[in-house]
C-alpha cells in the first residue's frame, strides 16, 4: 500500500459521519460525503469538502450499495473509505471490493473481519489465544449421563438450549444434578414439539452478567488496549447509556480482561480499531468472551474521553500506513465518562419513533462536556435511519463527579420538534441502583417496566 | 361498488413482504378483511403493520414495495 490517502471519502451518515469528517480535517484530508437523497441537507453534506449523492433514501439503494458507493469514490478521486460504524462495516466483501479497486480501507483486512464475524471461527480464535469464552458442550449432549458429566466440568447453574431454538426461546436452567436429570428429558421433548428437533446441549448460565468491552487498536503488527467500557444498561439488546471504566472490575480483574483482549487480537495480526465483547458474571467474578466488532463503536468517545486518544484519528492514521504511535505503558485512565444516547424516541409511548424536523436546539457546555451530533436547528430527522440523534458525554475526575456533571448537561440540553430520551436519562441517572453500579443486561428493562404509569382503566 | 385508500399511518419505508424471500402479504385482486395485515412500514428500523381499514377486493397497490412513503400516502385502492 504505497499510495497515502489524499481525499477520504464517507460511507455512512449522521453523527458518525460529521466525527470522522471532523477527524479528517485535522489530519490535513479532503473529505467526501456521500449522501442519500434524504441527507442532501444534513450536517455531514454541510460540513464535508465534497458531496456526491448515491441514491435513494432507503439504505438498501444508498448507505449499502456497493456498487454506488465505488462509483462515487471514482467520480470524487477518492482513494480510500471509511465505513463508520452499521451498513457496510463489517461487511468483508465491501473491503475486498474497495481493495480490488486499488483503495483504501480505512478498517481491518477483510480476512479480520470475516474470522471474527463467524461465530464459531472467533471462539476458535479465541481459544488458540487462552481466552476464555462461556463454558458449554462441544455440540449436541444425547444422553442424560453424558449432559450430567458435561455439566459436571462446565459448572453449574447450567442452560439447557435446544439446537434449533433461538432468541431466548427453548432454554431451561438446571442448578444441580438432581434438576438437570429432570429437565433435560423435558427439554428434548419440548425442543421436539416446538422445533421438530430434539437436540439441545449445555452451557453455563450467568444469572448476573454484564456487558463488558474492551477497546483496542492494531496496526498489523502490535495491539494495544485502550481499557474498557461497560455497557449493560440496554433496551432490546440496544445500548442505551455507557461509561468508562467499568464500575465492576477491580484493577488485577481489569488487566486480565485487558491482556486478553490484546493477545486475541493479536493472534488474528488485527489492524486498526476493534472491540472485543465480554459477559462478566458478577457472582464468580469470570469474564468471557462473546464477540468482536471490527469497526468503531458508537460509544467509542468515552474511551477517547478517559484515555485522552483520539480514536478515529489513529485508524485513519493505521490506514494510511503508519505505525501504532501508542505503546501500552503510555496508555491510562484519567478520571471517568459517561455516554447518554438522545434518541429520536418517545419513552412514554412504548419507545415510539419520533422523525421530523428540529425547530429549537440548545447544546450543552462547559467543563467537561462534549457533544456528539449531526443535528443543527431546522435540520430533518429521516424516518429510513436509526433513531439516534446525539450522544452527551461527560467527563470528570470520579464517576459521582460524572454523574453529577451528566445531569447539569442534560438539564441545559433542549432539542424541540421530536420526541427524545432526555428526560428518561434524567430519571435513571437519579435511580440508586445507577448510584450504587448495581445492574447486569436485564436491569434496564425490568426498571423500565416498573416505571410504566398504571395502564388506563377501560371505559 | 365504492373505492377506498388504504393509507400509511407513519413516514418510512413500505414493504410489502414480511422478510425479502417471503411471499407477498397481499396480490392485486385479493380479498381482504378488515385488520388484515397488507404491508409494514419501517419508521427508524422499527416494523409497524398496515392493516386494512375496510373489506374489499384489491384494485391495486399505490406504493411500491421498498418505497418511501408519507403519512397520508395512498398505499393501495380496495374495491368495498
Amino acid at each position: 500500500m504505497a499510495a497515502r490517502i489524499g481525499k477520504l471519502l464517507i460511507a455512512n451518515r449522521g453523527e458518525i459521519a460529521v466525527r470522522i469528517i471532523r477527524a479528517a480535517r485535522e489530519l490535513g484530508l479532503r473529505t467526501v460525503a456521500a449522501c442519500s437523497d434524504a441527507d442532501r441537507d444534513s450536517l455531514a453534506a454541510r460540513m464535508a469538502d465534497e458531496v456526491v449523492h448515491i441514491g435513494p433514501p432507503q439504505a438498501a439503494k444508498s448507505y449499502l450499495n456497493v456498487p454506488a458507493l465505488l462509483e462515487a469514490m471514482r467520480t470524487s478521486g477518492a482513494n480510500a473509505v471509511h465505513p463508520g460504524y452499521g451498513f457496510l462495516s463489517e461487511n468483508a466483501a465491501f473491503a475486498e471490493a474497495v481493495e480490488a479497486a486499488g483503495h483504501i480501507f480505512v478498517g481491518p483486512t477483510p480476512h479480520a473481519i470475516r474470522i471474527m464475524g463467524n461465530k464459531s471461527l472467533a471462539r476458535e480464535t479465541a481459544a488458540r489465544a487462552g481466552v476464555p469464552t462461556v463454558p458449554g458442550s462441544d455440540g449436541v449432549v444425547s444422553s442424560t449421563d453424558e449432559a450430567v458429566s458435561v455439566a459436571a466440568a462446565i459448572g453449574y447453574p447450567v442452560m439447557i438450549k435446544a439446537s434449533a431454538g433461538g432468541g431466548g426461546r427453548g432454554i431451561r436452567v438446571a442448578n444441580d444434578e438432581a434438576e438437570l436429570r429432570a429437565q433435560i428429558v423435558v427439554a428434548q421433548a419440548e425442543a421436539q414439539a416446538a422445533f421438530g428437533d430434539k437436540a439441545v446441549y449445555l452451557e453455563r448460565f450467568i444469572r448476573r452478567a454484564r456487558h463488558v468491552e474492551v477497546q483496542i487498536l492494531g496496526d498489523g503488527e502490535r495491539v494495544v488496549h485502550c481499557y474498557e467500557r461497560e455497557c449493560s444498561l440496554q433496551r432490546r439488546r440496544q445500548k442505551i447509556l455507557e461509561e468508562a471504566p467499568s464500575p465492576a472490575l477491580d484493577t488485577e480483574t481489569r488487566e486480565r480482561l485487558c491482556a486478553s483482549a490484546t493477545a486475541l487480537a493479536r493472534q488474528v495480526g488485527y489492524r486498526g480499531a476493534g472491540t472485543l465483547e465480554y459477559l462478566f458474571d458478577d457472582e464468580t467474578r469470570e469474564f468471557f468472551f462473546i464477540e468482536m466488532n471490527t469497526r468503531i463503536q458508537v460509544e467509542h468517545p468515552i474511551t477517547e474521553m478517559i484515555t485522552g486518544i483520539d480514536l478515529v484519528r489513529e485508524m485513519i492514521r493505521i490506514a494510511d500506513g503508519e505505525p501504532l504511535s501508542l505503546r501500552q505503558e503510555d496508555i491510562a485512565i484519567r478520571g471517568h465518562a459517561i455516554e447518554c444516547r438522545i434518541n429520536a424516541e418517545d419513552p412514554d409511548r412504548n419507545f415510539m419513533p419520533s422523525p421530523g424536523t428540529v425547530s429549537e436546539l440548545f447544546w450543552p457546555a462547559g467543563p467537561g462536556v462534549r457533544i456528539d451530533s449531526m443535528l443543527y436547528p431546522g435540520c430533518a430527522v429521516p424516518p429510513f435511519y436509526d433513531s439516534l440523534l446525539a450522544k452527551v458525554v461527560a467527563h470528570a475526575e470520579t464517576r459521582t463527579a460524572a454523574i453529577d456533571r451528566m445531569r447539569r448537561a442534560l438539564g441545559e440540553l433542549r432539542v424541540e420538534g421530536v420526541r427524545t430520551t432526555r428526560l428518561l436519562h434524567l430519571s435513571l441517572l437519579d435511580e440508586p441502583r445507577f448510584h450504587r453500579a448495581q445492574f447486569d443486561t436485564n436491569f434496564l428493562e425490568g426498571w423500565l417496566a416498573s416505571r410504566q404509569p398504571p395502564a388506563a382503566t377501560p371505559r | 361498488m365504492a373505492l377506498h385508500e388504504i393509507l400509511s399511518p407513519l413516514p418510512g419505508t413500505f414493504y410489502r413482504r414480511p422478510a425479502p424471500d417471503a411471499p407477498m402479504f397481499k396480490n392485486d385482486g385479493d380479498t381482504v378483511a378488515v385488520g388484515d395485515v397488507i404491508g409494514l412500514v419501517e419508521v427508524m428500523k422499527q416494523f409497524n403493520e398496515v392493516q386494512a381499514d375496510a373489506a374489499g377486493r384489491i384494485v391495486r397497490f399505490a406504493a411500491e414495495n421498498e418505497s418511501a412513503v408519507e403519512p397520508g400516502q395512498p398505499l393501495a385502492v380496495i374495491e368495498t
